[in-house]
């Protein structure tokens, strides 16, 4: 700048030392406000990292398991004393299963069952899963009942816990979930082998249960699924319709604007008002049932609705009009060249939409609540009439019980939550750069 | 015959029609498809078309319409004294019916015959096979149940005789149209063309639904508690709503809601706006595209993440660890350990719904700013200004209406948002100012009020609906004004 002043120079006596006109403090303010950027921007990814951390670093022991592994005598004494399993068929449900596998454990660790308060200690290590767990085997094979059999069975959440190093063991024993003596038992399997950490399928495949140890996102997995298809098989066609019939044939008037600025509202309704047009209309005025995945697939298809519109009809105006032109000129009618030729074009990006508007759809929480898939549901609902859950609902539940382990499910439902997310949008860009066409 | 049978034959009948339509067209011209005015799928679509959709019609009215018919013509054979009685107990009793004519189709018919008229073992009977009864059914209500299946049954018998009906007779008359001038690519465009009207139009029927749903229900709870003690009062109390016991009177404030909802948003904007719109100046400015092009997708991440994720991330992260800073800040300071800000408080919620925002904000106005026109930069850079002078002085006052509109929506997400101040900003209603303490928001209400067993009878219900409209009413304002202002602002460069 100061070169300018140049051919002025040579008429004018160049003065000592240069004018100030602040130029430093003009540039040192043009660093700072640059720093105020970076930061800002550092900020967000920042959080963004401790968020996925914070999940992460709670989440990852969800998927394993703390299991015991030792040798269960089916003792009859205990599971059948009279001998009467062939009369009463009874007798093998209602068996005292706990106390098989409480024996056994006491036999590998050596404890007296006789000891009211050692049994006690010895019984808390296991899970209440293994009543089930032993009776599914007795009652599947009864020539068990007599025999010796190495089983392995479910630590308690809270041996699985501190296994896992969740708990602290400096704390007094008064104080936490596990004594001394069960903590000397537990590192003694540990070297022994017997008790070991094992990759949690249940995790996948299990219902609702008040134990986080045999809690699972099964039921909520199959909700969600269910939902999905419903929201993928009512809000694509309605939305491309609807798209087709606002971009390609709509005449210019109020009950098109009428429409447009209806679906730009709809779009910002905060969710769970869904959730309340949802609980008055499906379920008290047409009588739907409450916690049925096919109200939660409506209610999130009215949702999803206006993210695939907008998607669709941003999709069908990048087709460029030569291509109608085409058509038509060629003697194609209006139908025919959009559903034979700007469709088609078109549809890399309206999946793409349709996958994000989808993605979201399946992390919406709120709707659901109202709706009552707040519920405990342990069996796996076989039509989306049944009564199911959702996988956000499953992560709102578990997050409001107390239990350490409980935690622990939360972060690896979120887990699980978002790897579908990621899944889903990954396939969305791969989808967007492998078909999508620049005119 | 089950609904979805139905709709299979139907669908099989319109698949017959579509290839014998097309077939009888090319046989009327001897398979020269140049003399046919349409392409011979076309009269395939035509048949299928009659076949399919007027049975479809006629199946999903029926379904509708019969429970209504069945269900009154039962309750006008109600004795006299049942229907002296009021709306809600001949519910009941035709709910107890309704049981019983379930139950009973569970049964053999001895089993009928045997429990005949004896009301008590009948009710042990359908205990048995999983149909348990509110309580011993009345003679009278067990002859209603059995013409309630009869009915049910007749019904059932000629709805599935008229939709197939329909359904042959639609397909055959079209079929018998048939001929080779015949233009059936017109017609079936047509029915098309209304497919395409009607799904537009649902989602005007979406807006007509939350309103008038909201509406009648908000129109009930008025009915309970007077609008004007709702919408000023200033104690939100609604006592316990036990099913039965005919709603405890309460006290339905909306001002301390609004305040906490209002509140937790302003804590929430506080940490988005800066972040937002900083982050959105330096990508649109100053970044290269290298830059660019990862710094934005992250920033998206935040924006996909769903929002129970943050409320964990709030519940279990923030909370305790805002709370456990506090503590030793206040120890440090005055040698008492105690806390200051709670775990659950207006503080947390705010400021991890405001990391919530960030993309909102940074995204809107990342398209605002570099939609303001290159000449305006161009000439502010030419006249000696640096490029922060530039961004001050020329670019935010060109985009500064678009970036309130962005920031207008961008409020009324945080108003609407719900998972975030469940999980994170508490459920006492208070009417308070300190950051620190936990607060309420109408969406926390909302779920409160509607999760659990419910009656849609008592106000403690109902009240959800009058929160709901207000949210409604609120966010629909702040967005149609921040559409305006974008609208408006847009046309200017335009």
């Amino acid at each position: 700048m100061t070169d300018l002043t140049s051919p002025i120079a040579g008429i004018s006596k160049p003065k000592a030392g240069r004018r100030d006109i602040g130029i430093k403090g003009r540039y040192a303010a043009e660093r700072r406000f640059r720093a105020y950027g970076i930061a800002a921007l550092s900020f967000g990814i920042i959080f963004l990292m401790m968020l996925l951390w914070s999940v992460f670093s709670k989440g990852y022991t969800a998927f394993q398991q703390t299991m015991i592994t030792i040798p269960v005598e089916f003792s009859q004494q205990v599971i059948d004393p009279q001998n009467e399993r062939t009369t009463n068929p009874q007798k093998l449900m209602t068996a005292n299963y706990p106390i098989v596998a409480r024996n056994a454990l006491a036999k590998v660790l050596g404890a007296d069952v006789n000891d009211r308060v050692a049994a006690r200690s010895v019984g808390q290590m296991l899970s209440d899963g293994v009543r089930a767990q032993l009776r599914d085997m007795v009652v599947a094979n009864p020539a068990l009942i007599g025999t010796t059999q190495t089983v392995s069975l479910l630590a308690s959440g809270d041996i699985d816990s501190a296994f896992k190093g969740q708990i602290d063991l400096k704390v007094s024993q008064e104080n936490r979930k596990v004594n001394d003596q069960q903590v000397k038992w537990m590192n003694q399997m540990a070297e022994a082998g017997t008790l070991g950490k094992h990759f949690n399928g249940g995790i996948f495949v299990n219902g609702a249960s008040s134990r986080p140890e045999a809690a699972g996102v099964g039921v909520a997995l199959i909700g969600s699924f269910y939902m999905m298809l419903i929201v993928l098989a009512l809000a694509l066609p309605i939305g491309v319709a609807a798209s087709i019939y606002l971009e390609e044939f709509a005449p210019k008037n109020k009950f098109t604007d009428l429409i447009e600025v209806n679906i730009n509202n709809l779009a910002a309704v905060p969710s769970i008002v869904y959730g309340l047009l949802g609980l008055a209309v499906f379920v008290n005025f047409m009588g739907l049932p409450r916690s049925a995945s096919m109200v939660g697939g409506f209610v999130l298809t009215l949702m999803t609705l206006p993210t695939i519109i907008i998607a669709t009809r941003a999709a069908l105006k990048a087709v460029p009009p030569s291509i109608r032109a085409a058509a038509l000129g060629l003697g194609a009618s209006k139908m025919q060249t959009i559903f034979h030729h700007v469709l088609p074009l078109a549809m890399p990006g309206i999946l793409t939409g349709t996958i994000i508007g989808l993605a979201h759809a399946l992390g919406e929480t709120a709707p659901l609540l109202l709706i009552g898939m707040v519920a405990f549901v342990a069996n796996y609902p076989t039509t989306p009439l049944d009564p199911s859950t959702a996988l956000p609902v499953q992560i709102y539940m578990w997050a409001n019980e107390a239990e350490r382990a409980f935690v622990e499910r939360t972060s690896g439902a979120i887990i699980i939550l978002l790897l579908f997310l990621i899944l889903m949008n990954v396939g969305a860009i791969l989808l967007r750069r492998r078909f999508e066409r620049r005119w | 015959m089950s609904t979805s049978l139905i709709l299979l034959i139907v669908a099989i009948i319109g698949i017959a029609g579509y290839v014998a339509g097309g077939r009888h067209a090319m046989a009327l011209v001897g398979g020269l498809s140049s003399k046919l005015h349409s392409r011979p799928g076309y009269y395939g679509s035509f048949v299928a078309v009659w076949a399919v959709v007027p049975a479809v019609l006629i199946l999903f009215v029926w379904l509708v319409a019969s429970p209504f018919y069945i269900s009154s013509s039962v309750r006008s054979a109600f004795p006299d004294d049942v229907k002296a009685q009021s709306q809600a107990e001949q519910g009941l009793a035709y709910g107890m019916i309704s049981s019983i004519a379930r139950g009973m189709n569970a049964l053999t018919n001895e089993e009928i015959e045997r429990v005949g008229a004896n009301p008590v073992d009948l009710r042990a009977a359908l205990g048995a096979k999983g149909v348990p009864l509110a309580g011993d059914p009345k003679p009278y209500m067990v002859k209603a149940a059995g013409d309630l299946n009869i009915m049910t049954d007749i019904s059932r018998i000629t709805m599935t005789i008229v939709v197939l009906v329909a359904a042959v007779a639609g397909g055959f008359l079209a079929y018998r149209q048939i001929e080779p001038r015949f233009r059936a690519r017109n017609r079936v465009e047509k029915v098309i063309l209304v497919s395409l009207v009607v799904a537009s139009s649902i989602a005007i029927l979406t807006t007509v639904g939350i309103v008038l749903s909201m509406l009648t229900e908000a129109t009930h709870f008025f009915t309970h508690v007077p609008a004007w003690e709702f919408f000023f009062g200033t104690v939100w109390d609604p006592r316990f709503a036990a099913a039965g016991s005919g709603g405890s009177e309460g006290q339905f404030g909306l001002i301390p809601l609004l305040l906490g909802t209002l509140y937790i948003g302003f804590v929430a904007m506080l940490f988005a706006v800066p972040i937002g719109l900083f982050s959105a100046i330096y990508m649109a400015e100053y970044a290269s595209p290298k830059v660019r092009s990862i710094a934005k997708p992250l920033l998206e991440v935040l924006a996909g993440i769903p929002t129970i994720v943050y409320g964990f991330f709030a519940l279990t992260t923030v909370g305790p660890f805002l709370r456990d800073l506090s503590s030793q800040l206040n120890g440090l300071v005055t040698g008492d350990y105690s806390n200051f800000i709670q775990a659950q408080s207006v503080l947390t919620a705010g400021f991890v719904m405001g990391i919530m925002l960030i993309p909102y904000v940074s995204s809107l106005s990342d398209d605002i700013i570099t939609a303001v026109p290159r000449a305006l930069r161009d000439g502010s850079l030419g006249l000696g200004a640096t490029r922060s002078e530039t961004i001050k002085k020329v670019v935010l006052p060109a985009a500064l209406p678009g970036i309130v509109g962005a920031l207008l929506m961008t409020a009324s997400r945080a108003v609407g948002e719900t998972m975030i101040v469940v999980l994170a900003a508490g459920v006492a209603a208070r009417m308070q100012l300190n950051p620190f303490e936990p607060m309420t928001t109408v969406t926390v209400k909302i779920v409160n009020q509607l999760t659990g067993d419910l009656e849609f009878t008592s106000p403690q219900t109902l009240v959800a609906f009058a929160l709901g409209i207000t949210l409604f009413v609120i966010t629909l304002c702040l967005n149609i004004y921040a559409l305006y202002i974008v609208r408006k602002y847009r046309e200017q460069y335009e």
